[in-house]
């Protein structure tokens, strides 16, 4: 073991100093140890860099280790359905097996030896996804001590990982299962034009995050129009405190981004052919925004206004990227057919706006209004409280439309809060819908799912009961709340 | 008014008023017929109940009655009909965008404390005042808030997270926020506060704790403020004077304690842990003060307390969470337990106008976790009508009280839900807000023109 140590640390030192010849040019003195840079006619090309140097090495270094919890076949039956595909069975039955989607529809057999859940008189939905959470990062209780969220000590911080700064012990991740919610993006803040990497979690209580992280889920990275990172950094006295300076932020970035993903690939061809190359030094924020010019990564980026997103548009025709999608976009219903023509979701709340300027012209039918011009519309939390109620913000949401004759159904407006925030975060091929295959993530309703008065009953995750509101043997509370006051008995 | 807006008006609007300024009741008497009425007076719940309006004043509510010869008539078709909502804790009319200072007066800052009074600063023109009618909401109780700064870092971080934009407020060196004013939230009404110097209000807690230094030291200054309030009270010519002792408050300050002091105006005081609430009914009680307890998240814990003392609560029932140290004991059946142990309930939305309209979603939430449907309306009418000292008047469909009622699209608790006409004191409600005509604007079918030509 000390002995793998100290050969990586010779390692690691003989690359710093072909990094430091890369970046410093060769008339420029030494490499740490205080000798000489190697001459680069003595690299041994074909010698792999150790992993962490290479960003093509290992993609994930901090691999999921979640693993579902037991369950066992399970039959859902009377159950009034909203599949997320656009389909609604009045009277089906959903057959959960090893941990996923067996059958779903009107006519279903049980198979032998299933456990019958009767839902007669309820409904049955997707798990709810919230595509825009800070519970980990932002956790409860609200202390300076957990306030992990914004990394404000440059605008560019697209070398952290929303990941790292997760307590899983957030008692808000309690709340939001007994709300419905299955699954997360945990993003950073918003105080950054590049806040950091966003986590996809399954919403199952663990004690480290990695035991969270949900399989197989690309990363997201958060950006951020706006009010927010010019005013965090304009009150430092520092670049961007202006509009155009966040857009002149961005533009640098994707400039910088584009020439070390040029490098790395360069590096990478030659090293393929066996010829003599030099690694690029890696560089994390530049990994993450090569990760999206690669197709790897995935734009969640706040941005309010009509204008603004338009003008991220812009800068992704720019620099050959894509954007997944827009978050809070108020203003979405003015663009609604630009929106549609990219390909860009929205997430959005139902009626919360007016408290900034940006969020002024927010308005009720903004998801009903964007649903209708074709675009991929998302209703969205931002918040620990709203997260536990996404259903009711998606009947407020629809509500809207129909009160001006959009005929939005209830069948098409459960995927605001399932299938679609599932493409957005990109696991709709894993979860998102009640179709056979999928992740078994399941809500059984009390009633009308976009009803004030629906209660989540039972919650299924990979098939097993992670909540069900009648059993307190699955009702998990935080190590935080053990000897509080309510010992988070919340309900 | 766009194609769209034109068909929803056609097919449920019928009886709105037409144009958008407010109009009175035809000869000055309206009856809305077949309407099912939540009265919460005395009759309860009425079916096919018709409610008679006369001069702005509630006449009669009977089942199945007949409607005065001449009466403006208004086919309810077994609607709901329930009181206009009172908004029971809020910043609406003195705060028009949370983030923009300039927009803000509902805290006082600088020197002002107790003396500070929102009255002075209700805007009648705020575009949120038609947003507000279209969640059911007739009246509001405005509050100031004890402007507490930001603290550091850790505040800015946490204010610059995602969506948020900061309370933008100056740090308040008094513990008392200042006076509320109630708002009549009719159309045109160029002066809308039908009740001044309607509470004091103190912020206490952790957030208060951040300027005076602890809880403790919070509660001791409120004791101080009381005590010097009093004494001040036995000796106003003294004081003029100047042979009195000198008192850490203001003149101006003292003055506006005195009716808390003598009962005749409520304190309402931010307090969320359930033994800052004992402390602050002991204070009560000794300085024979009429209390409100806004917050209360750990309400539940003392219940028995609350009911004893007769002091009410203004809550939010969505709070479940431990957001701070002061509300671990968050549950979503604190009002159910609150109503169950005697204690007078309000239901608010979280307090910024941005979720004022939540009010009533978390009416439907509480009752989702416990309390009677009944009970929830009442959270939402006439028990904010009691607290705040207006239920003589408001609150409840009842003779001879103002007409301020609303006819809903169903059940007035769901997310379905709408006002289809708002009637305060007997005048009809234009239906416009400023969200609407965005909507409509949009909804219109692209003809070449920009929107702005729409």
């Amino acid at each position: 073991m000390t002995a793998s140590i100290l050969r990586a640390g010779a390692l690691l030192s003989a690359v710093l100093a072909l990094a430091a010849c890369e970046t410093a040019g060769a008339d420029k003195p030494l490499s740490p140890g205080g000798q000489a840079p190697t001459p680069s006619a003595d690299v041994k090309p074909l010698k792999p860099l150790p992993k962490g140097l290479d960003p093509a090495a290992d993609a994930d270094p901090f691999p999921s280790t979640y693993t579902p919890m037991p369950s066992r076949p399970t039959a859902i039956v009377n159950a009034h359905i909203l599949t997320g595909t656009g389909r609604e069975i009045e009277a089906g039955t959903v057959v959960m097996s090893g941990g996923k989607i067996l059958a779903v529809g009107a006519a279903v057999a049980v198979p032998a030896g299933a456990e019958v859940v009767d839902a007669k008189g309820r409904w049955v939905t997707p798990g709810v996804i919230d595509a825009h959470s800070h519970l980990g990062v932002y956790p409860s209780p609200e202390v300076q001590a957990h306030s992990d969220g914004n990394e404000l000590t440059d605008p560019n911080t697209a070398n952290v990982w929303a990941e790292h700064s997760i307590w899983p012990e957030d008692p808000g991740f309690d709340r939001a299962r007994a709300g419905g919610v299955t699954t997360l993006e945990v993003l950073p803040g918003s105080g950054n034009l590049f806040g950091g990497r966003a986590a996809i979690v399954k919403n199952i209580p663990a004690i480290t995050v990695s035991a969270m992280k949900f399989p197989g889920a690309p990363y997201g990275l958060k950006m951020a129009c706006g009010e927010n990172p010019k005013r965090v950094y304009g009150s430092k006295g520092r670049a961007p405190s202006t509009a155009m300076g966040n857009v002149a932020g961005y533009r640098k970035a994707w400039i910088d981004a584009a020439d070390y993903k040029r490098r790395w690939d360069e590096y990478h061809a030659k090293a393929a052919r066996g010829e003599k190359a030099e690694p690029p030094k890696r560089d994390l924020t530049l990994d993450t925004l090569m990760g999206v010019l690669n197709g790897d990564i995935r734009i969640q980026n706040h941005c309010y206004r009509a204008d603004e997103m338009a003008t991220m548009i812009a800068i992704s025709h720019e620099f050959g990227f894509h954007i997944a999608m827009f978050h809070h976009a108020s203003e979405a219903y003015k663009i609604a057919p630009l929106l549609a023509k990219e390909g860009i979701c929205i997430a959005t709340w139902a009626d919360w706006a007016n408290f900034k300027m940006e969020s002024l012209d927010g308005i009720e039918a903004n998801a009903a209004l964007a649903h209708r011009g074709g675009v991929c519309v998302v209703i969205h939390s931002d918040d620990p409280i709203i997260t536990q109620h996404l259903n009711q913000e998606a009947g407020i949401a629809m509500a809207a439309g129909n009160r001006i004759g959009l005929h939005i159904t209830r069948a098409e407006a459960i995927a605001w809060i399932t299938a679609n925030p599932a493409k957005a975060i990109g696991v709709l091929d894993q979860t998102g819908t009640l179709e056979p295959g999928k992740m078994a993530d399941v809500v059984i309703w009390s009633a009308d799912p976009f009803s004030v008065y629906a209660k989540a009953d039972t919650v299924y995750i990979d098939g097993a009961t992670a909540f069900d509101r009648f059993d307190p043997r699955r009702q998990p509370k935080s190590d935080f709340e053990l000897g509080q006051p309510g010992e988070g008995a919340f309900q | 008014m766009s194609r769209l807006a034109l068909c929803a008006a056609a097919g449920l609007l019928a009886f709105a008023p037409a144009g958008n300024a407010a109009e009175p009741a035809s000869g000055g008497v309206l009856a809305i017929v077949h309407a099912r009425a939540e009265t919460l007076g005395p009759q309860g719940r009425v079916e096919d109940a018709t409610v008679v309006v006369r001069g702005g004043k509630i006449v009669s509510v009977t089942a199945h009655g007949a409607a005065p010869s001449g009466a403006q008539v208004i086919d309810a078709a077994g609607r709901v009909v329930t009181p206009g909502f009172v908004a029971a804790s809020t910043n609406l009319t003195v705060a028009e965008i949370d983030g923009v200072r300039e927009t803000r007066d509902d805290s006082a800052g600088g020197r002002l404390g107790a003396d500070f009074d929102v009255a002075y600063g209700v805007n009648p023109a705020s575009t949120l005042i038609p947003l507000a009618r279209q969640g059911g909401i007739t009246r509001a109780v405005v509050t100031p808030v004890a402007g507490r700064g930001y603290g550091g870092d850790a505040e800015e971080a946490a204010e610059a997270d995602t969506a948020g934009a900061g309370d933008g407020l100056s740090p308040s060196a008094s513990l008392f926020a200042g006076q509320a004013a109630a708002v009549r939230l009719s159309a045109d009404d160029p002066d809308p506060v039908f009740k001044t110097h309607a509470g004091m209000v103190a912020d206490l807690g952790a957030d208060a704790a951040r300027t005076t230094g602890a809880h403790a030291s919070s509660l001791i200054l409120l004791r101080e403020a009381l005590d010097d309030a009093r004494a001040y009270l036995g000796r106003r010519a003294a004081y003029e004077r100047g042979q009195s002792r000198t008192f850490d408050l203001s003149k101006g300050d003292l003055e506006a304690l005195a009716p808390v002091i003598e009962g005749k105006t409520p304190l309402l005081v931010r307090v969320h842990r359930a033994a800052d609430i004992r402390q602050v009914l002991k204070i009560a009680k000794a300085e024979g003060v009429r209390l409100i307890i806004e917050g209360a998240e750990e309400g539940w814990i003392v219940a028995p307390e609350l009911a004893a003392s007769g002091t009410p609560v203004l809550i939010d029932t969505e709070a479940d969470l431990p957001v701070e140290f002061d509300s671990l004991g968050s549950r979503l059946d604190n009002a159910a337990r609150l109503k169950a142990a005697g204690v007078l309930v309000a239901i608010e939305g979280s307090r910024d106008f941005d979720n004022l309209r939540q009010a009533r979603f978390n009416a439907g939430t509480a009752v989702a976790n416990g309390l009677a449907y009944g009970d929830a309306l009442a959270a939402l009418t006439l028990n904010p009508a009691k607290i705040w000292g207006f239920s003589d008047h408001l609150g409840s469909l009842e003779a001879g009280k103002e007409a301020d009622l609303v006819i809903w699209s169903g059940d007035p608790l769901e997310t379905a839900t709408y006002p289809e006409a708002v009637f305060i004191a007997g005048v009809a409600q234009p239906q416009r807000t400023r969200g609407l005509e965005l909507r409509d604007r949009y909804a219109k079918p692209d003809d070449g023109l920009p929107s702005a030509y729409h």
